[in-house]
């Protein structure tokens, strides 16, 4: 039965871990700026949680296996325990956590304590039951207000955000329903929701961050490689949750300001 | 502790409803407290199979429960976690073993406050029937999940189910905390006032400590969760405003104003992470009590088990705001929460390192309790070990709300604790039943399952490394989750032979009830008061006498000893230690 019951263990533990180092499934590509970092953390994670796991699965294993009850086994050390012990690995382990906790805490602070340069390329990211809307400020580079009576869902765009037409800052407003950014700058978005929370997750992009109805986030990154990616909302919305799905595009600065001409052209 | 014994003792029942429906004899109870869990797990379990099917064959149609559409799913994921967490994880652990086996364990005739345990039992029976109905009112079941974030939860025109479906989920829970506070008082109570003579603190078996700590979490949290239900039941049906602000739900304005979406996630959580203690505590209990037994060793590090059962106890308080990183909570307290989480690996590092002593160089005898008592080691150490992953605010960028989170609470607080109750069960059968299992039956269900569950769980981290978000219905929306569809098929596939497997034990509880051989009063050759009365025990536990405790709960392999075990009423004489 000890025989039986190790190789399970092994078995199990080596087939998990196997899937974990050939990579078969794995983080997407990483196109942000702080996707190295984050992902470096991670392997470092994985490395010393992928050693205390193989050491206590295997040598759970082998406990077993080795000090199975037989008719000649030495009769068992009587103790109680052994203070040394507890207090080693009481301290390894305290180092070990907290330790890999602090070598993080800089990537955190630089995503989430630091605010986004002056220069950053503003939008604005509006969730509703099951779309995400995108509002760009223009050339006078100031969101017009919206208004919660002017809400409506139903026809999109503008409308859906309720922009409020008669402010004047309303003229260069762009709302789109696929996220357009420029490559190698920052974008601060400004996160809202209007109904419930939703949470605007772009894997590739290593961002993730509710939006909550009543609050506006304000959250910065900066894409470093032109490509699609996409967008799923990662917190429960209701009935639609599994597609509340968006694009974003990132293109050359070039493209970006295009884009942006053209759609500011198609509004007048 | 100084309380007459016989203050407490109330005369054997008679007739079938005292002494069966409403008794007050705490093992009565505790059986009934049980049943009522085994009945929640089918349920519960039975959800979780119409989910698996449904992501993967979303067009089925089944028989009695036709198609599952979307709205459904987020039903049936909703009622899950729900009865899996309250109905079960904290129902069987506490209220089942908990009731019956620690009166036995410190030697009192019964709990401290019998009519208030029985009111008790039936208080949360209640509360189940109420959450089974809300899955036939109109609109069914809410899909909010089992977290119940509003204004999701709170706006009835946010979606299916937000009707009479969600009032009756929170009530429910609301019925639920009642009945836990009440539980939690009679169990601190219990230990703190009718421990037999010579049973001193650091005397008490590592269960009795893990049911005394868990009741504590009890009493602090569930007061919280009851008056975050009662807010939000008054945001749903009287207009006030704590939890919602003013929002547009479909192009309406909705009638609130001002309140904190994020108010109900800090109460939530600060009852919901003290709340996965409550349910692996128990099961940390019953492991150390296995593997000490089936080593033939006493526990090591008996002091280090109790202190950091009582850190895990501590930190647990202070760890709520590691769910809430990506909420938009301040990024400095995320800070603070997250080397406070880190802090909560350590004593649960020092259990396994403990337990791992244990068995080392020990006569480790492979009985069912033994296996499950293994396997709980096993999946306590591999979703314990995701864990350092999610306390990280910066990884949780990418893994949280994604399978990642699913895989690592349900291998540690779902899978690890359901072991604890298998290995429990296997463990008390013959002293509630006065019969023994099947071993065959048990051996066959424990390798199935352990096989089965990491099958389920363990690609789950592959998903969320992957980005696979949690809570979807379809992954047919999104490209890059298409291609991860195998991996959810072969989940499936794993589920439905683990579910299958699960018959096999309630085959075997049932048989072994009515056809198992009889149990001898200490099978197992253990040490705790309860192997020392017979078996089943009598109405008053040790049928009028008052054991005195000579020894600690686990004396294996005393040297001197006549046999290799010391019982802990055996005369202090009987070996020197």
């Amino acid at each position: 039965m000890g025989l039986a019951l190790m190789c399970l263990i092994w078995l199990i533990t080596l087939a998990s871990t196997y899937f974990f180092v050939a990579k078969t499934w794995w983080l997407p590509v990483g196109a942000s700026a702080a996707a190295a970092w984050i992902d470096g953390q991670f392997t470092l994670t994985f490395i010393l949680m992928g050693i205390v796991f193989l050491a206590a699965q295997l040598g759970l294993g082998y406990i077993v296996w080795r000090y199975a009850q037989k008719p000649n086994s030495p009769p068992v050390p009587y103790t109680h325990g052994n203070t040394r012990l507890e207090i080693i690995w009481t301290v390894l382990t305290a180092v070990l956590f907290i330790g890999l906790n602090l070598m993080g805490a800089p990537v955190w602070a630089s995503q989430r304590w630091d605010a986004a340069p002056a220069d950053a390329v503003q939008v604005e990211v509006t969730g509703m039951q099951f779309a995400w809307y995108f509002r760009y400020p223009g050339a006078d580079g100031t969101y017009a207000k919206t208004k919660p009576s002017l809400m409506d869902p139903s026809a999109g765009g503008e409308a859906a955000v309720g922009l409020d037409t008669n402010d004047p800052s309303a003229k260069d407003d762009v709302v789109t329903g696929t996220m357009y950014l420029p490559v190698n700058r920052e974008i601060d978005i400004s996160l809202r929701s209007v109904d419930v929370i939703h949470s605007f997750f772009v894997p590739s992009l290593r961002f993730k961050q509710d939006a909550v109805p009543g609050l506006n986030i304000h959250m910065h990154f900066k894409p470093i490689q032109i490509g699609e990616y996409e967008i799923a909302c990662a917190e429960l919305c209701g009935l639609g949750h599994y597609k509340m799905h968006g694009m974003v595009h990132v293109v050359s600065q070039e493209d970006f300001d295009k884009w942006l001409a053209a759609r500011e052209a198609e509004k007048q | 502790m100084a309380t007459p014994v016989s203050l407490h003792a109330h005369a054997a029942p008679q007739g079938f409803i005292r002494k069966y429906i409403f008794s007050l004899d705490h093992k009565v109870i505790g059986i009934q407290y049980y049943f009522l869990a085994l009945t929640a797990v089918f349920v519960g379990m039975f959800l979780s199979l119409l989910m698996r099917i449904h992501m993967i064959w979303p067009t089925a149609v089944l028989p009695l429960v036709g198609e599952i559409k979307p709205e459904t799913y987020l039903s049936l994921l909703t009622m899950h976690g729900t009865i899996m967490v309250f109905f079960v994880l904290t129902t069987a652990p506490q209220g089942g073993f908990g009731n019956y086996v620690l009166p036995i364990q410190i030697g009192a005739p019964d709990m401290a406050f019998p009519v208030l345990n029985m009111l008790s039992f039936w208080t949360t029976f209640v509360g189940f029937v109420v959450i089974i109905a809300a899955f036939f009112v109109t609109g069914g079941a809410p899909l909010h999940g089992w977290t119940g974030y509003p204004p999701l939860s709170a706006v009835q025109a946010a979606g299916p189910g937000e009707g009479l479906g969600a009032d009756l989920w929170i009530t429910s829970i609301a019925i639920f905390c009642i009945a836990s506070l009440m539980g939690a008082l009679n169990f601190i109570t219990t230990t703190l006032d009718l421990r037999a003579k010579g049973m001193t603190l650091m005397r008490m078996p590592l269960t009795v400590w893990s049911w005394f700590i868990t009741a504590i979490l009890g009493l602090l949290a569930f007061g919280v969760l009851l008056s975050a239900g009662i807010l939000l039941l008054l945001d749903r049906n009287l207009g006030t405003s704590f939890y919602v602000p003013l929002v547009v739900v479909n192009g309406q304005i909705m009638g609130h104003k001002g309140g904190s979406p994020l108010l109900w996630q800090h109460l939530f959580w600060f009852f919901g992470h003290p709340e996965v203690y409550i349910a692996i505590l128990p099961g940390m209990g019953v492991a150390s009590q296995i593997l000490s037994t089936f080593s033939r060793k006493p526990i090591f590090g008996y002091k280090a088990m109790v202190y950091a059962m009582l850190a895990i106890g501590f930190f647990g308080f202070m760890v709520w705001g590691h769910h809430m990183f990506m909420s938009g909570m301040s990024p400095y307290s995320a800070f603070a929460f997250s080397i406070l989480t880190m802090c909560i690996g350590v004593p649960s590092a020092i259990k396994t390192f403990n337990w791992l002593g244990t068995m080392w160089k020990g006569h480790i005898r492979f009985q069912t309790p033994m296996l499950y008592a293994i396997g709980f080691v096993s999946l306590f150490v591999s979703g314990g070990l995701s864990g350092p992953f999610l306390a990280q605010p910066v990884l949780d960028i990418q893994l949280h709300d994604t399978y990642f989170v699913v895989g690592h609470f349900h291998l540690i607080m779902g899978v690890a604790a359901i072991f604890g109750i298998f290995a429990a069960t296997h463990y008390w059968f013959p002293k509630m039943f006065g019969r023994m299992m099947n071993e065959t039956m048990g051996r066959i269900h424990f390798f199935i399952t352990l096989a089965g569950t990491y099958a389920i769980f363990m690609p789950m981290h592959y998903l969320g490394m992957a980005g696979q978000t949690r809570r979807y219905s379809q992954f047919t929306e999104v490209a890059y989750q298409t291609k991860l569809i195998p991996l959810q098929t072969f989940m499936t596939y794993a589920a439905i032979i683990t579910i299958a497997a699960q018959f096999l034990f309630l085959i075997n509880l049932f048989w072994s009830m009515f056809k198992g051989p009889k149990a001898s009063d200490n099978p197992w050759e253990a040490t705790t008061l309860e192997w020392t009365t017979t078996t089943p025990p009598p109405h008053d536990n040790f049928g009028g006498r008052t054991p005195v405790v000579n020894h600690g709960p686990y004396e294996y392999g005393v040297p001197g000893a006549p046999r290799d075990y010391v019982l802990q009423t055996d005369p202090a004489t009987i070996a020197s230690h």
